[in-house]
């Protein structure tokens, strides 16, 4: 396995153009407060203002403007949805692969209980969360990325599975090399392009379900809002005509478009990673 | 079949059962937890003490929690489903009906949706970074990011308002015709697939270009087959673990998490009937709902399981 | 009129010209524009056309619903059930008591004995008439000690129901109640066969139209009862349909797209923008309904009668009702009457955003920190929204107040009446006594505010028992004060109903008491031709 020397060096442009929206993504996040002409809870015009010099996207529902909302709301958003994902991502992938070499029993008990927490209804899990923890961020983040890793798991476990099997893992169980090392030098660099390519999709899963958990009151709190929830305020709108709505939709799909585009981009490197022909 | 695959399918039916016991214990639990009483949510707002505390003795509400899980139990062991404690009708006869329109549905949209997906994803492999996989990466990306009310909407605005199509009531009832109720579930079934299409595309594409490196693909490659003959015949079979359970995913939400597209469609499907009954706490019906969406993951999981066994000749037949 | 004149507006009942065609002949017969519409309204909804199958879309249906009136909460079982079945009397849009199954009402110079004579010869949709003795039984089973019913609450106070002959009922009360025939045209009270005691939800009563389908939180349907007692003026589409459609776009789109006559709750947002679309009619109709902030008045720190006017007086309700109703209400003064009820109070100031006055008040209270206020997109529409909106008008005046979203299952169970300050919403009383003796005097069922006031509840009881309509108006106005300047009660608004039909039913009449024709739209409107 060897590096590339520059690894930015032949960046296709697709990626390009991916890295250069997510870092607009990242920078608009951080530098909400400096950047957002209004502030995020007054309302400073009329409901469903059309775009103008004064408000460039528009004011949404109750006459606040959209566009500085768009940017507080990207912190909220981004932070959550990446928090879960990593979340969900680490546990999952981390048991999944566990569960694939370790076998057995213990394969056996982590995947039932997955099937247990996969059994049990959303709303059901979420409504007792809210009752007995206090609804902060933090618990937010917690739930989302537990109720992910379970998918993450099972897709995961099914890729080691078959990865476990294969020659040059036998080779490296009979050199013998201990179990972390088979994980994290044999089967996870081998397992990572399905992995990435549903780490992408986790993400933006994650925005969209962190607005019907809003919905529901287990997180962010009004007058804050994530762009999945201001999709939801503005929604009458939507058979009117009214773009109110399609601009917080419109900036999740560009979020999706572009953290995607890195993904694929991730995930084209580490088909090269495993050696064999360069792609 | 083989011995292994048998045996497994054995040992996970069996345990499938202790799951669901453990599902059904979890969910009484849970809905014990959560404040408020049947008593109480059935007769809303307006209620005064007095009527909530006939109700309540009237539902068997003083019995100890225990006991009413027990009595349930004993019930579902005997075929028994219940009553509503909510208005009083039978749990199998109303749910049925709910699960039966669910399982329509999805059966529809699935068999639309999952041919479509791994077609896509081919055809993105075979024309990787060109123009048809940019095309088809950016629309499943956008579909996929737009909350599925937001798609719902503007379907119902342009597909039947606009232009009259298909109805956006998707009310469908007993001895509907067959094509009557093919038109209902047009727009939620073409809304479902548009939602479910982008996550089961970029795994078959992603996990077919995880094995286009190997060493049998070029041999392949040598032996002079071309393009989609050796992704489908090669490539395609090594990569379906990850799919199928991706597609298993989504068939499972097509089950249980389409509450939102039901209630924008009016479809009567299980997931406003389990969250009425959530909002009433009318723990048998949960209970029973509960326990369907619990055999649909378990059956899925397994499905998933026994199918990447057999899609891999070393799984097949350990050393 | 000319002998034209006659055969065109025969022409138009029968539907077979259309508005323009008649305007347009009509005044070539010399007629004024204004006059002929006119006359082209009254031709066209001035005889019921008898047939065809009106449909309804609407909000507030669960799966959860039975056909049992004693368990009815929302608006479409209630209106399903105004549709099958009747009650001794009911209200009018001008808020006139009129009679229905009861021919006749009177009571003793006390108000303590009421006599109801019946209508003779009504028939139950399984053919049985309806007697004295179901009436009684209607009522023991809504009153009894053991029973179930929402109506519970209001039936307290009657002594002893009794029949008199076949077809009369005599009911008296432990203490003097002039509105006791407002209270029976209550929905829940719909006379059933033997009252429904043995068969509750049967679905079977005296309305002219029978239930022949009924899935819950979907669609119920009924058709013509063709041995109504009045089909003259009740009972034009031969079927009648509800479906349950809780999604206000989806509803919107299939009244647009023609799959349901009429709907009920337009959103206010989009109210100029239905207005715009041809075909469709809205109507607005200000009523009794309103939505609230309750406090609870014996919990800290809303137990300060200067913070809770502190907090009354740092809405801007001019404000919440442009932009939470766009102007499809009124606003509220921190008492829940309005011109829709009788005798209600017309000199009381208003009272207005003061940001100065409430920061002094909120200073003075000594309070420091934040003011948790709770919402959830169930306690009214826009609720949310609206405490956004109070957020900012309660930092100008130095008040910091905090939002807690709350989730909508379990709202009414364990937010509201629990929690000391919360959004909420009443849709309002027939009368101003049973709307104070329901929520705030010391011993009401929903006292939401925690309101214990003497003085409060002695006026009630006074203005109960009070014939003079004089004398009960004056007392009505303290009373008003009192919870005005006193109670836990932030009203900002009275909140219209808005709902729509398109240009095909006609027959629609605007009742302030409730929406949807106060759940009487399917069974008074017809279908045009």
């Amino acid at each position: 396995m060897k590096l590339p020397n520059n690894p930015l060096a032949n960046i296709p442009i697709a990626a390009l153009i991916g890295l250069i929206l997510t870092t607009l993504f990242v920078v608009a996040a951080v530098f909400a407060p400096w950047i957002a002409p209004y502030s995020l809870s007054e309302s400073v015009g009329d409901m469903w203002e059309s775009s103008s010099a004064v408000h460039w996207l528009g004011t949404d529902n109750l006459g606040r403007d959209l566009f500085s909302r768009l940017l507080y709301g990207a912190r909220t958003t981004m932070t959550i949805a990446a928090l879960a994902t990593a979340l969900a991502f680490s546990l999952g992938s981390i048991l999944g692969i566990l569960a694939a070499v370790l076998g057995g029993w213990a394969d056996q008990l982590m995947s039932r209980t997955i099937d247990l927490l996969m059994s049990i209804p959303t709303l059901i899990f979420a409504l007792v969360v809210l009752s007995v923890m206090p609804s902060t961020t933090i618990i937010l983040v917690l739930v989302m990325g537990i109720l992910d890793s379970t998918r993450v798991y099972r897709i995961a476990r099914a890729v080691a599975v078959d990865i476990n099997v294969q020659d040059f893992v036998e080779a490296a169980r009979l050199r013998g090399e201990g179990r972390v090392w088979i994980i994290f030098r044999e089967i996870l660099p081998n397992a990572l392009s399905p992995l990435v390519a549903e780490l992408g999709l986790r993400f933006i899963f994650a925005v969209l379900f962190l607005s019907s958990l809003s919905f529901l009151g287990l997180g962010v709190q009004p007058p804050e809002a994530d762009w999945g929830s201001m999709v939801r305020e503005n929604r009458q709108g939507i058979v009117f005509g009214v773009p109110a709505a399609l601009i917080p939709a419109g900036a999740i799909a560009l979020l999706a478009i572009s953290v995607n585009l890195v993904a694929d981009w991730v995930l084209r490197r580490t088909t090269d990673l495993k050696g064999g022909r360069s792609g | 079949m083989n011995l292994i695959v048998a045996r497994l399918i054995a040992q996970r039916l069996a345990l499938g059962l202790l799951l669901l016991f453990a599902v059904s214990i979890l969910i009484f639990v849970g809905t014990m937890m959560l404040p408020g009483d049947v008593a109480q949510a059935i007769l809303g707002q307006s209620a005064t003490d007095q009527a909530v505390a006939n109700l309540r003795a009237e539902l068997g509400l003083n019995d100890p929690a225990w006991m009413r899980y027990l009595d349930w139990l004993g019930g579902i062991l005997t075929g028994d489903l219940g009553t509503s404690l909510s208005n009083g009708q039978s749990i199998a006869d109303s749910l049925l009906g709910r699960a039966g329109n669910t399982f329509f549905l999805a059966f529809w949209t699935a068999l639309i949706a999952v041919p479509m997906a791994i077609l896509l994803g081919l055809l993105a492999v075979r024309y990787q970074n060109r123009w048809p996989d940019r095309v088809i990466s950016g629309a499943t990306l956008t579909t996929i990011s737009l909350p599925d009310f937001f798609i719902g909407y503007l379907l119902i605005y342009f597909v039947a308002v606009k232009l009259g199509w298909f109805p956006s009531v998707s009310t469908v009832y007993d001895g509907m015709p067959f094509v009557e109720r093919m038109r209902a579930i047009a727009l939620p079934a073409f809304t479902l697939t548009l939602i479910i299409l982008a996550h089961m595309m970029r795994m078959t594409r992603a996990a077919i270009l995880n094995v286009m490196q190997s060493a049998y693909i070029e041999t392949a490659e040598l032996k002079g087959l071309g393009g989609l003959k050796i992704i489908w015949r090669h490539a395609f079979p090594n990569s379906v673990a990850p799919v199928i359970n991706v597609v298993m995913i989504n068939l499972a939400f097509l089950v249980v998490g389409v509450v939102v597209i039901e209630v924008i469609f009016v479809y009567p499907g299980m997931g406003q009937y389990l969250i009425d009954h959530v909002a009433k706490r009318d723990v048998p019906v949960v209970q029973a709902c509960g326990l369907i969406f619990a055999t649909v993951y378990i059956g899925l999981n397994l499905i998933a399981d026994v199918v990447s066994i057999l899609s891999n000749p070393r799984l097949r037949h350990p050393k | 009129m000319s002998n034209e004149l006659n055969f065109l507006t025969e022409q138009a009942r029968r539907g077979r010209l259309s508005r323009r065609d008649f305007l347009g002949r009509a005044m070539a017969l010399g007629m004024a524009l204004p006059f002929a519409s006119s006359v082209f309204a009254e031709a066209v909804s001035g005889t019921p056309i008898k047939g065809g199958l009106l449909k309804a879309g609407m909000q507030g249906g669960s799966s959860t619903d039975s056909l049992d009136p004693a368990s009815w909460t929302s608006q479409v079982q209630f209106m399903f059930g105004k549709s099958w079945g009747e009650c001794l009397t009911n209200v009018a849009p001008n808020g006139d008591l009129v009679p229905r199954l009861a021919e006749e009402v009177s009571s003793s110079a006390d108000a303590k004995t009421w006599t109801f004579k019946l209508r003779q010869g009504v028939l139950f949709h399984n053919g049985q008439e309806m007697t004295a003795a179901d009436v009684v039984a209607t009522l023991e089973r809504h009153s009894d000690e053991a029973s179930e019913s929402g109506a519970l609450g209001i039936m307290r106070g009657l002594a002893d129901i009794r029949t008199n002959g076949k077809y009369e009922v005599v009911v008296t009360t432990t203490e003097a109640n002039a509105d006791l025939p407002y209270l029976f045209s209550d929905y829940h009270l719909m006379i059933q066969p033997n009252g429904g005691k043995d068969a509750p939800d049967a679905g079977i009563g005296t309305g002219p139209y029978k239930v022949t389908e009924f899935e819950p939180g979907v669609r119920h349907s009924a058709e013509r009862f063709e041995d109504y007692w009045n089909l003259d003026e009740w009972g034009h589409a031969a079927e009648i349909e509800i479906t349950v459609i809780n999604d206000p776009t989806a509803r919107m789109a299939a009244l647009q797209s023609g799959q349901v006559h009429m709907i009920n709750r337009v959103e206010p947002r989009v109210v100029d923008m239905v207005k715009r679309l041809a075909n469709i009619e809205v109507h607005n109709v200000s009523g009794p309904a309103h939505y609230c902030f309750p406090m609870h008045c014996d919990t800290a720190p809303f137990s300060n009668n200067d913070l809770r006017m502190a907090l009354k007086l740092a809405m801007n309700r001019e404000d919440m009702v442009e932009r939470i109703l766009r102007g499809y209400g009124s606003v509220g003064n921190d008492f829940p009457i309005n011109g829709a009820y009788p005798l209600a109070p017309t000199d009381i100031p208003q009272r207005e955003f003061d940001p100065d006055q409430a920061r002094f008040l909120y200073e003075r209270s000594g309070h420091s920190g934040p003011v948790v206020l709770r919402t959830s997109d169930v306690a009214f529409p826009g609720a949310v929204d609206a405490a956004q909106l109070y957020q900012q008008t309660c930092a100008q005046a130095g008040i910091n107040l905090e939002i807690v979203r709350s989730p909508g299952d379990g709202y009414w169970s364990d937010v509201w009446n629990k929690e000391p300050f919360c959004a909420s919403y009443w849709s309002g009383r027939p009368t101003q006594d049973q709307m104070y003796s329901t929520g705030y005097v010391s011993g009401a069922d929903w006292n939401d505010t925690r309101f214990f006031n003497e003085q409060f509840d002695q006026l009630a009881v006074q203005a109960r028992g009070e014939l003079d309509q004089g004398k009960r108006a004056l007392m009505y106005h303290d009373m008003a004060m009192i919870l005005r300047d006193e109670g836990g009660l932030l009203l900002p608004m009275f909140n219209d109903y808005i709902e729509a039909h398109n240009n095909q039913v006609q027959g629609w009449v605007d009742h302030p008491q409730f929406e949807m024709m106060s759940g009487f739209a399917l069974s008074r409107c017809w279908l045009s031709a």
